[in-house]
């Protein structure tokens, strides 16, 4: 399993999610990720797994859901539109407690936007995005070998919260090729799973998975119980520190733009800029203490993202000011290079760099 | 007084009070699908898709493994959990504003792609739960709180009927219309929703039944008037019979 591929992001992730035992697969073409479906639809009948192509979005998202309460290891992907139609099925999935990998692969927005790269979902993905008070883990892949990891972990962590997990990349990602390392999964089955999925009542009284809870106090508990596994989720955290040390400024970026943020930092490092990087990688739960940490040691933050400025909020309530975090926002439509990140930087470090 | 049963009781059918109004026919359809499953020996291997309105706690009443699906989604949810467990017996419950409503693309794709799955489609015409709204199924002239004058063709549309639809439909194998109005019909609605499992459980494809059923709440009537309104104003616009049924095509 250690010999390298060359894959593009987009086949990274339905590749993972074979190696990571996905038994069914529900999806609608929307560009740019439309090379998971097309790779799915042959590799996993092969594999003995279920392939649909859905009606719509809604429809992929309820089928996920269907497939989700039986227990077994399931996913849809889609992109930025797509995902907005999937919400329903994603409000559902939290107030049942139905583990479900769902792959956005951001594009343009708002509405039909453009099929380019874009991070316009930040919030969407980390605030929950359908009705009701929930959130899903959301992992941001900043390579085609992250796309595969996260997506592998993405249904590990599904299972073991029983809850939604979003895996945000963007067209970017979905369409960059590089060599990736595949290899095995540390699980691919979930035997836990059997004490709460459906299977047909045998011998016991029938399960019920549902989001309607009628009876006095019974949501409010069932939210109280969400709310301390929402809470449980910060073992999760993850995030990339590049060069932070001895910065003066702190970069903040995630993702495809967390990538070439990285490249821009390097660059004013070896002109003598004292500029380091963080990139998170989980968006909820957010990586806040280890910002508040870079904080208290004086550090600036510029928030770098492809967007008009979303993760830039929970920035600023990590480090809890303003005063020290500044906000470059590249819009979508066209691809930054790391030399479209030099400007804002440096103006952020100050005039005397 | 010790209590006597005349009849029978399906053991899947929970011996509980229903929360249905008077006169509603839902029970009737529970009592049905109990029976059939009970009948084909397969309740350890169902599992039930419950839907939005009225009939959402049929898993209060069906000791069942089930699932609670979105407004109108539940065929898809369906196929989620039929294509997980390619063994089970799974069906959906769903009334009109469910099914002809809001959830009309989803029931057409998962009849069209012959899902080995069944729905029982309980039609009464009006949207029960939210208070008697009009429906895809509310008849030409009838007054619900959202047509106060009666549904009128040329504003709202003529009702549809959904049996015609989902048998024209290829995947389908078996469509049937019943009604529980009469006894002779609940006998005919009993067979029907016997055969749709026995169709899904030989690896048919699809099957749908169309159950007429009443709603005397939101149709201000008794619950005997209302029975009477099911033979003298639904089934002339909802004929009763089979509309599609492959085996018997195949045999003839």
């Amino acid at each position: 399993m250690s010999e390298r591929v060359f894959l593009k992001g987009n086949e990274a992730i339905a590749r993972a999610a074979l190696a990571a035992g996905m038994r069914c697969y529900f999806g609608y073409p929307i560009t740019p990720q439309n090379d998971i479906p097309e790779l799915l639809s042959a590799e996993l009948p092969k594999a003995g797994g279920e392939f649909v192509q859905a009606e719509s979005e809604v429809a992929a998202a309820n089928m996920l859901l269907g497939a989700a309460a039986c227990g077994v290891r399931a996913m849809t992907t889609s992109s930025s539109p797509g995902i907005s139609l999937m919400q329903e099925a994603i409000s559902y999935m939290a107030g049942s407690e139905l583990p479900g990998v769902i792959v956005n692969m951001n594009r343009g927005g708002p509405g039909l936007g453009d099929i380019g790269p874009s991070q316009g979902d930040y919030y969407q993905s980390t605030r929950g995005g359908g009705h009701g008070d929930y959130r899903t883990l959301v992992l941001a892949p900043g390579t085609v070998q992250e796309a595969y990891d996260l997506t592998m972990l993405a249904f590990d962590l599904a299972f073991h919260y029983r809850n939604p997990v979003i895996v945000l990349g963007d067209a970017i990602l979905g369409q960059m090729k590089e060599p990736v390392t595949p290899h095995a999964p540390a699980r691919t089955a979930d035997p836990e799973a059997a004490s709460w999925c459906l299977e047909g009542a045998v011998g016991r009284p029938g399960r019920i998975i549902k989001s309607l809870f009628l009876e006095d106090g019974a949501l409010a508990g069932q939210n109280t119980r969400l709310a301390a596994k929402y809470q449980a989720m910060e073992a999760e955290i993850r995030a990339e520190q590049f060069l932070v040390e001895d910065a003066e400024l702190v970069v903040v970026a995630y993702g495809s733009i967390g990538r070439i943020a990285k490249s821009t930092v390097r660059k004013l490092r070896n002109a003598g800029h004292r500029v380091g990087l963080v990139r998170p990688i989980t968006l909820f739960p957010f990586p806040s203490a280890m910002l508040r940490a870079l904080a208290d040691q004086g550090k600036r933050f510029l928030t770098i993202e492809h967007n008009l400025g979303q993760m830039v909020d929970d920035v600023r309530l990590a480090i809890r000011t303003v005063a020290d975090s500044a906000f470059h926002g590249h819009l979508p439509g066209n691809l930054p290079t790391p030399n479209d990140f030099e400007a804002p930087i440096l103006a952020a470090l100050g005039a005397d760099h | 007084m010790q209590e006597i049963r005349v009849t029978n009781y399906p053991e899947v059918l929970v011996d509980r009070p229903t929360h249905y109004c008077p006169g509603c026919q839902h029970g009737i359809a529970h009592r049905l699908v109990a029976e059939a499953l009970t009948d084909l020996g397969v309740v350890d291997k169902t599992i039930a898709v419950s839907s939005i309105g009225c009939s959402v706690f049929l898993y209060n009443y069906l000791n069942l493994d089930t699932v609670e699906a979105p407004h109108g989604r539940a065929p898809a949810v369906a196929t989620g959990v039929k294509r997980a467990r390619p063994d089970a017996v799974v069906f959906t419950y769903q009334g009109d504003g469910d099914l002809a409503s809001i959830g009309m693309a989803e029931i057409m794709h998962c009849a069209n792609r012959g899902e080995r799955v069944t729905v029982i489609f309980v039609n009464n015409t009006v949207y029960g739960m939210t208070g008697g709204q009009m429906a895809p199924t509310t008849l030409v002239g009838q007054k619900t709180t959202t047509c106060p004058g009666g549904r009128c063709l040329e504003r709202e549309g003529a009702p549809i009927r959904m049996s015609e639809i989902i048998a024209s439909l290829g995947g389908t194998t078996y469509c049937e219309r019943v009604a529980v109005n009469t006894v002779k019909n609940v006998l005919g609605a009993k067979k029907a929703i016997r055969k749709a499992f026995q169709y899904q459980l030989d690896g048919k494809g699809f099957s749908f039944v169309e159950v007429l059923a009443t709603c005397p709440t939101n149709w201000r009537m008794t619950p005997v008037a209302a029975n009477e309104r099911v033979a003298t104003e639904m089934i002339p616009y909802f004929p009763l019979g089979t509309f599609k049924d492959i085996a018997a095509t195949e045999g003839a």
